[in-house]
C-alpha cells in the first residue's frame, strides 16, 4: 500500500511541477458563451477562450506554454480495415475502439511536443492520438494503425483539429484562443480544458464546460423520433404519401396531363 | 441555404437534395425502380452517416413510388394483381434472405462471394438485355415489322393459371410468385431494393409489356418501402424526417416528370437506356471490390 502511494507520489511529480511551484502560478478562464443551440439553420459556432495567468512571484524559470482543449462528448466505435483478398477489396480486421471523441479542438501556444512530454500526455489525454482509447489491443497485430485511422478520417471530416499557435499569448499573462465548432455537431456536454505548461510539463488547469444542445423543432423531432417511434414512422409515411399525391395532382390540375 | 438534420447531425445544403431527390425520381418514375443504388453512395459522400441515409431513402422511394404509381394509375399501365403476387413473394423471400444472410455471415467469407456473384448476374442480366433491346430497336428503325416475342415458353405450362388483364397475360401464378421470392432474398442480402431486377424478370420471364412493367414495379415497391421505413423508424431510429422531406419534395416531382418521358418512349429504346443502367450499377459495384479505395479504413458504431 505504501509503495502503491510512493508511486503515485512519484507519477505526479513527473506530471506536475512541486506544489511550490504550482500555487505560485493559477488560471483564470472564461469562455465567450458556454451554451450552444442547435437550430434548423444551424451552420456551426465560434468559441472564444480567454483568460490570464495569476502569479503571486515573480514568473518562473523555464518555457511556458498555454494548450486548450475542446472536446465532445466520447463515443464507443468500431473501425475495419479493408484488404485485397483473391483479388478483390473487403473489410477483414476489425476494432472496437472502447472511446474516441465525436469532436476534439486543440489550440496551443506553439509545437505540441515542445508544450508537453509524452508522459504527461498519456496521462492527462491531451493530444488528439492519446484521446482515442483502445483497451482491448489484442484484437489485431497493429492497434495503432487503427487509432491513426480514426484521427486521419476524422481531421479530414473537421471533427479534429490540432491548431498550434492557434493560442495568441501576450505578455506571458494574457492568452485567447478561438475554437472553430463545425455544423456536424453531436449533442452533449462539451469539455474545455486549458493547461498552463513550463518544460513539458503541467503547471496548472482548469476545467468548464459547454453544453451543446437542439433547441425547437429539432429537439422536438430528435425526441419524438426516440420516444414515440412508431409515431414518428407513421408520420414519415403520412408526409410520403401526402407529397406524392400532392405532386401528381399538381401535375394533372396545371399541366393536364 | 443550409439546414440542420435533427437525425443524421450533419448540417446539409437544401437545394443539393431537392435536386438528389429530383433525379433520383425521374429514374423511378421513368423505369420503376427505386433508386437506393444511386441514392445511397451519393448520401453516404454528403457524409450523413450509413443508417440514417439507408433508412431515409426507404421513405424518400415511398413517396416517389407513390407518386409515380398515380401517374401510371391513370393511364392504366399498372397491373395490381400481379403487383400483389409478387409483393406475396417478395415477403416470402425477404424473410428467407435474412435468414440466408445470418447464416452466410456465420460462415465467414461467404459475405465477398456474395457481393461477386451479385456483380456477375447484373453483368449478365445487364448484357443479355443491352444486346436483345440493341436489335429490336434496329429492326424496327429497320421497318420490319416487329416480331411479337414467343408468348408461350414453360411458364405457360405451370398450374395455377390466373388472369393478369392489365398485363393482358393468362399465366400460372407460381413464376411472378418466384421471382418475388428471389428478388425479395437479393434485396434482402444485398440491402438494396431489388428493382432493377425485378423489372427485367418481368420482361423477359413473364413476357409482360414494358410500360405496364414501370407501374407495377413502383406499386410493389411501395410496400416493401414503407415496411422498411417502419422497421427502421422503430428499432434503430434513424428516418430523418427533415433529410426525407428535402429528398422527397424533389423525388415526386422527379417521378412525375419521369413517368411522362417513359411513356413517350418506344418500348425498346425504354429497354436499352434500362440496360445501360443495370450495367452502370454492375460497373459501379466491381469497381468498388476492384479498385484500392483510397482510405482503407472506415468507422462504424461501436458494440456488435
Amino acid at each position: 500500500m505504501t509503495r502503491f502511494t510512493a508511486l503515485i507520489v512519484a507519477l505526479f511529480a513527473t506530471v506536475f511541477l512541486p506544489a511550490g511551484a504550482a500555487r505560485a502560478e493559477s488560471l483564470v478562464a472564461g469562455l465567450s458563451q458556454n451554451a450552444v443551440q442547435i437550430t434548423a439553420t444551424f451552420v456551426g459556432s465560434e468559441i472564444l477562450i480567454f483568460g490570464a495567468i495569476k502569479r503571486d512571484a515573480p514568473i518562473p524559470e523555464g518555457d511556458m506554454g498555454v494548450i486548450v482543449t475542446v472536446e465532445g462528448p466520447s463515443e464507443p466505435i468500431t473501425v475495419r480495415r479493408k484488404e485485397k483478398r483473391m483479388g478483390i477489396w473487403v473489410n477483414t480486421d476489425a476494432v472496437e475502439v472502447s472511446s474516441a471523441p465525436t469532436f476534439y479542438a486543440i489550440a496551443t501556444t506553439g509545437p505540441f511536443h515542445d508544450l508537453v512530454s509524452e508522459n504527461v500526455d498519456k496521462l492527462l489525454h491531451i493530444s488528439i492520438p492519446a484521446s482515442i482509447k483502445i483497451y482491448d489491443r489484442s484484437q489485431v497485430e497493429d492497434p495503432e494503425n487503427f487509432a491513426e485511422a480514426v484521427r486521419r478520417i476524422r481531421e479530414k471530416s473537421g471533427l479534429y483539429k490540432l491548431d498550434e499557435g492557434g493560442v495568441t499569448l501576450r505578455e506571458n499573462t494574457l492568452f485567447d484562443a478561438r475554437i472553430e465548432l463545425p455544423a456536424n455537431l453531436t449533442e452533449g456536454t462539451y469539455e474545455t480544458r486549458i493547461f498552463l505548461t513550463r518544460g513539458g510539463k503541467v503547471v496548472t488547469e482548469t476545467v468548464s464546460s459547454i453544453d451543446v444542445h437542439k433547441v425547437g423543432l429539432e429537439r422536438w423531432l430528435y425526441k419524438l423520433a426516440h420516444e414515440q417511434a412508431v409515431l414518428y414512422g407513421l408520420m414519415s409515411l403520412a408526409i410520403a404519401v401526402a407529397a406524392g399525391w400532392g405532386a401528381s395532382t399538381f401535375f394533372r390540375v396545371f399541366f393536364n396531363s | 441555404m443550409q439546414i440542420y438534420l435533427p437525425i443524421a447531425e450533419i448540417s446539409v445544403n437544401a437545394y443539393l437534395l431537392l435536386g438528389l431527390g429530383g433525379l433520383v425520381g425521374f429514374l423511378s418514375g421513368m423505369f420503376g425502380v427505386g433508386g437506393g443504388f444511386l441514392l445511397t453512395p451519393m448520401l453516404f459522400f454528403i457524409g450523413i452517416p450509413p443508417a440514417v441515409a439507408v433508412a431515409t431513402e426507404a421513405n424518400q422511394i415511398v413517396a416517389s413510388s407513390f407518386s409515380g404509381v398515380l401517374a401510371h394509375l391513370r393511364r392504366r399501365t399498372v397491373d395490381i394483381k400481379m403487383g400483389i403476387v409478387l409483393q406475396t413473394g417478395g415477403l416470402l423471400g425477404a424473410g428467407l434472405g435474412i435468414q440466408i444472410f445470418n447464416s452466410l455471415k456465420a460462415m465467414g467469407q461467404v459475405d465477398l462471394l456474395v457481393k461477386l456473384s451479385y456483380v456477375v448476374f447484373l453483368g449478365i442480366v445487364g448484357g443479355l438485355m443491352f444486346i436483345e433491346s440493341v436489335r429490336a430497336l434496329m429492326k424496327s428503325r429497320g421497318g420490319a415489322p416487329m416480331p411479337t416475342r414467343r408468348r408461350h415458353n414453360w411458364v405457360h405450362a405451370l398450374p395455377f393459371k390466373m388472369k393478369f388483364r392489365a398485363s393482358g397475360l393468362y399465366i400460372s401464378a407460381i413464376p411472378p410468385l418466384m421471382i418475388g421470392v428471389v428478388v425479395g432474398i437479393l434485396a434482402a442480402i444485398m440491402g438494396v431494393g431489388g428493382g432493377f431486377i425485378m423489372v427485367p424478370a418481368m420482361i423477359y420471364i413473364l413476357g409482360m409489356p414494358t410500360k405496364v412493367v414501370v407501374g407495377t414495379s413502383l406499386f410493389q415497391i411501395i410496400v416493401t418501402t414503407a415496411f422498411t421505413t417502419m422497421m427502421h423508424a422503430t428499432t434503430n431510429h434513424t428516418v430523418d424526417i427533415a433529410l426525407a422531406l428535402l429528398l422527397l419534395t424533389g423525388g415526386v416531382i422527379g417521378a412525375q416528370l419521369g413517368t411522362r418521358v417513359g411513356l413517350k418512349m418506344r418500348a425498346e429504346q425504354l429497354r436499352v437506356l434500362l440496360a445501360m443502367m443495370v450495367l452502370g450499377v454492375c460497373i459501379k459495384l466491381g469497381l468498388d471490390l476492384l479498385l484500392e479505395p483510397s482510405e482503407p479504413y472506415s468507422i462504424g458504431p461501436g458494440g456488435h
